[in-house]
């Protein structure tokens, strides 16, 4: 027991020796957090559209007061050319442009349908749909709006309605920080306390102090035990920081137990800090452990649902995605911030959490070996 | 010039003697091409779904049967009051609950009005947003059936949507320029660091400066090799994209490639200036990984676009080379564009470049005093 | 004379492989304790190989191998709580200072703290150091890291210490005072087993082994050897066993 003291000790000493990753490790989470919340965002917002009017009447002026009016375009340039407005899009200065045919006034008022071109810019396919979901859901209003003011032309029978109300529980008003951060926290928590703790074992290995210890009565996991609990702490101190942060500076909710998170982290880092163990076991040189890393921490993360759904991923993906810890912790995160579960409400995922920490605990200590 | 090419001959013997360093170097772009085709996609499907239906007539069990068929949403549990509903949202068994009022079938046809309540768990915006239109649209769907007749003809104006660039609507135009971006820069930085802080960690770079190549000589020496190896991974994607997900380059390959050449040429740049900052691997690890990889996959508008962000990561966002060159690709692979349309990026990355070159040389240069 | 002491190292048939490259050939050998016994060869010969299986960071492919009462094949770590060991890089951490490079190593052999603090102080008055307690390793002259790395090897007063070329790359005078620690481990009665390609340190050296291509080809004190080859140096004893070619009569 004295004796993973003392490595411990060791440990510490040379993380804060090095006055730069010393301030780095809280540092940057500090830092990345306070600049990289507020941009993440799928909202729509300011999408610039350019206006072809060829009819410039009293409707089509309604129309494009409407869309105006709307927080989610911007419309930044109107023309009677089509050509010029295909140009501005060909250079990156619109991504809609909606064409109004010249006789749309006339079929409006004489209860005519009458056709709207819209030109998105599909490059981003999932932007693109959403923005065009949004001019739907505004030229609706207008179809409403005209129908209202006809309604004496419609029949007395009017067809039952469903009607719907909509109501976001947790984060009412979608705030896109809210799902952001536990995010963005968990990754550089993560890529912290990876890179740290595999760096550092192979540049024992690439030194030989490694040698050196391995001829001392220390016993494997002693050593393992001392590689992983100085970077676990910084891990958690780190989470810490960044929680306070987020409900300092950006008002994030924490709906459920701090405790019943700082538990599951706990048991997460020492999954992952278990796994960068286990690769630094492989390799034989920084720059190797580094690509390495890089390979697992970019996949896991990926497919840790930071970005997209996990229902959205294939069945193939799912299945890997039940060894991988930043899936659950990704999850656990978000679902105890904000809205609160509990114990028995991850209770499934805890375990399988578990099993992953220990799993790669032991591989970590039984694939190192002091007698060659 | 001799002495050069045997110097960059030795550094690639180097390079490829590292059988894992070579496999992840190409692995990565390999995998994460595949990942985002395959793997990271916002296409909702397989969303559970709660139902509270206090009315229980044929008309509620018919929508629901149509919701839960619908091949987005999966009928997850049916619940019996409100109070359950928190419970089941908290423990991720449903993404969202339904809630047929009491008497839902009489109330619409007698009175000709009934109300569905859609409680959606709000913590993952993006799905909560289609998962709730979609839920209208299938809701609406039904409405139109049971009234019988077809709502169109009470819309007058009728939108038509030609998607440009990619009527297809395939996601990988949008990542695999953001891909290429990211990690050409991630990797050409991180290599070129690592290379030269490896030769100061373990002080060969004494031993370099004393033997006859000049310093330039010896950093071009220690870059060229990641310059053709950077060229490969490029070139790997963009054959990828185009084997497995049918994306071809709409314009000009040569204009392509000649742009790939600068910005790689610009992040070996960053690598360099990074290794005259840092002192050991781990600072440049430090630095290139963990200090770079957020903010060049979040601000460089490869996955969220920078005109939804607040105006002032415009100005952050351009400070950062990633940003220039996703117009670019874009603008070439996609939309096919020439040199005409991406000159002025093209120019920032050139400066962009000079700067680090230039930062480097000074910093070299204080050093040696 | 040496049929009183105990031995505290046992070599019978010890072979090596390394894929189809035998690096130690059925080498056979004793150590008796409080005895300086140099195990000398050329570079390659197979010496690191050997002293990383008595020390226990190598497992051997067959043969018999006793140190300090274990067996180097099954009981590894018992045998690790009984030695010292200094290696070519004499591996201190380079970024801790000496005080907390020898509180970790004095820490490890389960030493308590007050006795690292003593033995810390008389080791850092001995060498002429003790300013330069707090120092880091990196910045400190070679010939003082290797004392120094000498010194934690034999902190916990172990019964045998291994030291494996330990005077590579240290000047004359630096390499003369090294020696001058060695006898005094010994006489303190801790065994020192030490490699080197200096045939002239074989003098220093109670009994000697040389080494050639894996095998033993010479063992006994510098004296036997030098008589029996009718050589004055062991360097001479060396040229002509290993290099036959190379002697001249």
């Amino acid at each position: 027991m004295r004796t993973i003291l003392y490595l411990i000790r060791k440990e510490f000493l040379q993380i804060f020796r090095d006055k730069f990753i010393g301030k780095a490790i809280f540092a940057i989470p500090i830092v990345q957090m306070l600049i990289l919340v507020p941009a993440v965002t799928f909202e729509i917002r300011h999408v610039r559209m350019c206006i072809i009017d060829l009819d410039r009447s009293v409707e089509s002026g309604a129309l494009v007061a409407q869309l105006e009016g709307s927080s989610f375009f911007r419309v930044t340039q109107a023309t009677f050319s089509e050509k010029e407005a295909q140009e501005w899009m060909h250079r990156g200065q619109c991504d809609l442009i909606l064409q109004i045919p010249s006789d749309f006034g006339k079929n409006v008022g004489n209860g005519v349908p009458t056709r709207l071109m819209v030109s998105a810019n599909a490059i981003n396919a999932s932007h693109a749909q959403l923005s065009w979901a949004y001019v739907n859901g505004i030229i609706r209003d207008f179809n409403l709006n005209l129908l209202a003011g006809k309604a004496g032309n419609l029949s007395s029978v009017s067809p039952p309605k469903i009607e719907i109300t909509q109501r976001y529980w947790y984060n009412e008003t979608l705030n896109y920080k809210y799902y952001m951060l536990p995010g963005v926290l968990g990754i550089l928590v993560t890529a912290i306390a990876f890179v740290l703790a595999g760096l550092n074992l192979v540049k024992e290995k690439e030194s030989g102090t490694i040698e050196q210890i391995n001829v001392t009565p220390v016993k494997k996991y002693q050593f393992m035990t001392a590689k992983i609990v100085p970077f676990l702490l910084i891990g958690l101190v780190d989470l810490a920081l960044g929680i306070v942060i987020g409900r300092l500076v950006f008002g994030i909710p924490f709906v459920g137990s701090a405790t019943l998170l700082f538990f599951v982290s706990f048991i997460f880092m020492i999954a992952a800090l278990g796994l960068a163990l286990f690769i630094s076991t492989f390799t034989q040189t920084q720059q190797q452990f580094m690509f390495a890393g890089f390979f697992f921490m970019i996949i896991f993360m990926l497919m840790s649902g930071i970005f997209t759904p996990l229902e959205s991923m294939p069945e193939w993906a799912r299945n890997i995605n039940l060894l991988n810890p930043v899936a659950y912790i990704m999850r656990i995160n978000r679902m105890v911030m904000l809205k609160g579960s509990t114990l028995s409400d991850i209770s499934g995922d805890i375990y399988a959490l578990t099993a992953i920490a220990v799993v790669a605990t032991l591989l970590a200590v039984w694939k190192y070996r002091k007698t060659a | 010039m001799k002495r050069f090419l045997g110097f960059v001959k030795k550094e690639f013997i180097h390079i490829f003697r590292d059988y894992l360093t070579m496999i992840i170097l190409f692995g990565i772009p390999a995998l994460l091409t595949l990942l985002f085709g395959f793997v990271i996609t916002n296409e909702l499907k397989d969303v559970k779904v709660a139902f509270l239906d206090l009315s229980r007539d044929e008309i509620t069990q018919q929508l629901t049967d149509k919701i839960s068929s619908s091949g987005f949403f999966i009928r997850s549990s049916d619940l019996n009051s409100y109070a359950e509903i928190d419970q089941v949202l908290r423990s991720n068994n449903a993404k969202a609950v339904i809630v047929f009022s009491e008497d839902f079938g009489r109330k619409l046809i007698r009175e000709g009005k009934a109300t569905i309540n859609i409680i959606t768990d709000g913590s993952e915006p993006n799905m909560a947003t289609q998962t709730t239109s979609f839920i209208s649209a299938i809701a609406a769907d039904f409405n139109k059936e049971l009234a019988g007749t077809t709502m169109s003809g009470n819309l007058l104006v009728q939108p038509e949507v030609r998607m440009i660039y990619n009527p297809t609507l395939k996601s990988q135009h949008m990542f695999v320029p953001g891909l290429i971006t990211m990690i050409m820069i991630l990797i050409c930085a991180l290599m070129t660091s690592i290379t030269l802080t490896r030769e100061k960690e373990f002080g060969t770079m004494e031993v370099l400066l004393v033997s006859p190549l000049k310093p330039i000589q010896i950093i071009m020496g220690k870059v060229v090799p990641y310059f053709f190896l950077s060229l490969i991974d490029a070139l790997l994607i963009i054959l990828l994209s185009w084997g497995v997900f049918g994306l071809a380059v709409k314009g000009s390959l040569l204009l392509l490639l000649l742009e790939v050449m600068l910005y790689i040429m610009m992040s070996l740049s960053l690598g360099i200036l990074i290794s005259s900052v840092a002192k050991t691997m781990q600072q440049a690890i430090f630095i290139t990984l963990v200090g770079g990889m957020l903010p060049t996959v979040l601000l460089s508008g490869f996955i969220f676009p920078i005109e939804s962000m607040p105006k002032v990561y415009g100005w952050i966002s351009a400070v950062m080379p990633p940003r220039y060159f996703i117009i670019i690709i874009k603008n070439i692979m996609i939309k096919g564009t020439g040199f005409l349309f991406v000159w002025k990026e093209t120019l920032i990355l050139l400066f962009f470049t000079l700067l680090f070159i230039g930062l480097s040389i000074k910093k070299f240069k204080v050093r040696l005093q | 004379m040496m049929n009183n002491r105990e031995t505290v190292i046992s070599v019978r048939e010890l072979v090596k492989k390394f894929g189809s490259f035998k690096a130690n050939d059925r080498l056979s050998f004793d150590v008796f304790e409080g005895e300086i016994f140099g195990f000398l060869g050329a570079n390659g010969a197979g010496k690191t190989t050997a002293i990383r299986i008595l020390s226990g960071l190598s497992a051997p492919t067959s043969g018999s191998v006793q140190v300090a009462g274990y067996d180097a094949a099954r009981e590894p770590e018992k045998i690790k709580k009984n030695i010292g060991y200094m290696c070519q890089k004499f591996s201190l951490y380079e970024d801790l200072t000496v005080r907390e490079n020898i509180m970790l190593y004095g820490g490890i052999y389960g030493m308590k703290k007050k006795l690292i603090r003593e033995r810390t102080e008389s080791l850092l008055q001995r060498l002429n150091f003790a300013e330069y307690g707090d120092r880091l390793i990196a910045g400190l002259p070679l010939g003082f890291r290797q004392k120094l790395a000498f010194s934690v090897a034999v902190l916990h007063e172990p019964k045998i210490v291994f030291l494996d070329e330990p005077t590579g790359g240290v000047d004359p005078i630096a390499r003369r005072q090294f020696w001058e620690m060695i006898y005094e481990t010994a006489a303190a009665g801790i065994t020192v087993f030490v490699t080197t390609h200096y045939m002239d340190e074989a003098e220093y050296c109670d009994r000697i082994s040389i080494m050639n291509e894996g095998r033993i080809v010479a063992l006994g004190t510098p004296g036997e050897l030098k008589k029996a080859w009718n050589v004055a140096t062991v360097e001479e004893v060396f040229v002509k066993i290993a290099r036959p070619e190379k002697a001249t009569l």
